[in-house]
């Protein structure tokens, strides 16, 4: 009872969060019953590669709202959040590979396939603990959150602001990535963690984990969505948007504004961490490539298009742009960055709002034709 | 007029610190790049005074703000608010915690907020991240922001937001959210810049109130607003204190007419 007041009153006046939340409610139940209990000869049924697909989405989603919270509300503009996904994507990793145990290529007890090719004795210390799945879930957010810590407790006291900040947090994925490239860093060198069996015992080739993993991406972004509007909609929430505006008046105010921008740009880091380990399972591989800063740039891009400052539209943004990178990477896969391009130009162009705004303006514009035409004798 | 209006003119205040001394600058130097924008500076502001700090422009009065909030620290001297609290040793949220409030030249206030949450968040008290997470409005505090927007005119404005306001208003949400600020000290950096006549009149009236309660400093260029405040005037030239007295005693005072009106 208390818990449903508490969400009730997240979302009094967020109507775009209401429908969000609905939504992926009705595709946690419908998008596994189309999959599981529908014959495959049904019309209406869903395929695994689909049911995955847009499990994918939803991580994106959750990974495009951890950054509208720091850009849009504290106008952190941070070119390096692939990173907190790719950190928790690695931790997931690192549990499913202990997971396969000696079911690997090489049959050794402990070690993973790619330390025994290297011709490794022992488990790496931090390789320790990631074979309990509680210990994981734990890491999951820890891991990207102490880099979100020890990032951000050094560039916000010094405040550096701006397009310097946003520079740094670009070299930091790009650093990271290089140093996942070595083989000597013990996290698979270029080829990563792959060939993953099972999770929690269910295997991930089965229909039932997959949908689960769904499932569990659905629910994952709404409790994402959930704490994010919590934040924003609260005082801090204000004090965050004042940041944006005017840092220098909140810090004459009283604020500690370095303390402001640290807390909100860990649970950020740490909502990235989890969507990267919701999408580990899902797509069965994660390697150096996900740090790539090319790839923080695209979660901007989703969250421009959707729309930036509203939460609801960085998710929309996300899982459309991703939706239409599906099909055209397998329609005409050398345009996709052109196109992806164009339009991120065309939208802060012409929509600067994003969708979510092209969308206010339109039910305005309808508004105010309807108030027109009620004037009109 | 306050009991300064009868103190004789000094080149340099020398004045001793008793025990009404609210803000106490002594010898306090700033160079950036070797140009000295304070230059051994001297001042002494008294609980309850509203002063005015005039002079041609940089004459150092913004950096003088700087120096007193904690944005700038000073190369030599000594800051000190009330008895012995040393300011520059502190950062600006601490010294605003302090009970020194700032208001900045150009009207900051935050555009995307309402008129109310602006001075929700201007509110003494709620400042650390745990508190504003779980903080509610409670009637006390709505009361008081109620309050403060009738002094400001600007009671029927709440939920717009600040910046919908015209100039004029967001310089008065900005003085108003000093006020609820309930700082000891307000530090006004030229209010009515960008003022009607009505407008500059109404500024007047606004701050010669809230001068009752509290330890105004007001820097500014309009002279006509300089007398109607009718405070105690300091006038500053190349980083010091030219001279200081009642409007009328400083704009007879040479040197300053010198300054001002060219050598």
């Amino acid at each position: 009872m208390l818990q449903k007041g508490i969400i009730r009153s997240i979302l009094e006046h967020d109507k775009g969060g209401k429908i969000l939340i609905t939504l992926l409610l009705v595709a946690a139940v419908i998008v596994p019953v189309l999959n599981l209990l529908l014959p495959e000869t049904s019309p209406f049924h869903l395929s695994a590669y689909n049911v995955t697909l847009w499990g994918k989405y939803l991580c994106y989603g959750l990974l495009a709202l951890a950054v509208d919270l720091v850009w849009g509300y504290l106008g952190i503009l941070s070119l390096g959040h692939g990173a907190f996904f790719a950190l928790g994507g690695y931790v997931m990793g690192m549990h499913l590979m202990r997971e396969i145990g000696s079911r690997g290529v090489y049959g050794h007890p402990l070690l993973p396939d790619f330390m025994v090719f290297l011709n490794w004795g022992e488990l790496p210390w931090f390789w320790y603990g990631f074979d309990n799945f509680f210990f994981t879930f734990f890491m999951i957010f820890v891991v990207p959150g102490i880099l979100a810590f020890i990032f951000g407790w050094f560039a916000f006291r010094s405040r550096v602001t701006g397009v310097y900040l946003s520079i740094i947090t670009q070299a930091m994925t790009y650093a990271l990535m290089l140093a996942f490239f070595r083989n000597e860093m013990g996290f698979g060198g270029n080829n990563g963690l792959t060939d993953f069996k099972d999770i929690l015992g269910f295997s991930l080739q089965e229909d039932t984990t997959r949908s689960a993993l769904f499932a569990l991406s659905a629910i994952a972004l709404i409790v994402g969505y959930l704490i994010c509007r919590y934040i924003t909609q609260s005082r801090a929430g204000r004090v965050a948007t004042a940041i944006r505006d005017a840092e220098s008046r909140v810090r004459f105010l009283g604020y500690r504004v370095e303390h402001f921008k640290l807390f909100i740009f860990v649970v950020s880091a740490c909502l990235a961490g989890l969507a990267g380990a919701l999408y580990v399972p899902q797509v069965g591989i994660i390697n150096p490539s996900e740090f790539s800063p090319i790839n923080s740039i695209e979660i901007v891009v989703w969250v421009a298009i959707g729309g930036r400052g509203t939460l609801y539209g960085a998710v929309l943004g996300a899982i459309l742009v991703n939706y239409f990178k599906t099909w055209l990477t397998t329609a005409a896969p050398e345009i996709w960055l052109y196109f992806l391009g164009a339009i991120f130009v065309g939208v802060t162009l012409y929509f600067p709002k994003g969708l979510v705004g092209l969308l206010h303006k339109m039910k305005k514009n309808q508004k105010v034709n309807i108030a027109k035409g009620e004037a009109k004798p | 007029m306050t009991e300064f209006g009868h103190t004789p003119i000094t080149d340099t205040p020398e004045t001793p610190r008793d025990k009404d001394t609210i803000l106490y600058l002594n010898n306090v130097t700033v160079s950036f790049d070797g140009f000295r924008a304070l230059n051994a500076l001297s001042l002494v502001v008294a609980t309850k005074e509203l002063r005015c700090i005039i002079g041609p422009n940089g004459a150092g009065k913004t950096t003088m703000m700087d120096v007193i909030t904690g944005k700038t620290r000073p190369d030599e001297g000594e800051v000190i608010f009330g008895h012995h609290t040393d300011l520059t040793k502190m950062d600006e949220a601490e010294i605003a915690n302090l009970g020194i409030g700032r208001k900045f030249q150009k009207p900051t206030v935050f555009e995307n907020l309402s008129v109310f949450e602006n001075l929700e968040l201007a509110i003494k008290g709620w400042r650390s991240v745990k508190n504003c997470l779980f903080f509610k409005l409670d009637k006390a505090t709505q009361t008081r922001i109620h309050e403060v927007m009738e002094t400001i005119a600007l009671s029927s404005h709440a939920s717009r937001l600040a910046g919908e306001l015209s100039h004029g208003q967001k310089q008065w949400l900005e003085i108003g959210m000093l006020l609820i600020q309930a700082p000891q000290l307000m530090l006004v950096d030229e209010p009515v810049a960008g003022m009607t006549d009505s407008e500059t009149e109404q500024t007047a009236a606004l701050l010669k109130q809230i001068s009752q309660d509290h330890t105004v400093v007001v820097v500014e260029h309009d002279m006509e607003f300089v007398r109607e405040l009718g405070g105690f005037v300091t006038v500053l030239h190349e980083g010091s204190a030219l001279a200081e007295g009642s409007l009328e005693t400083v704009q007879s005072n040479e040197k300053v007419i010198e300054v001002y009106l060219g050598r």
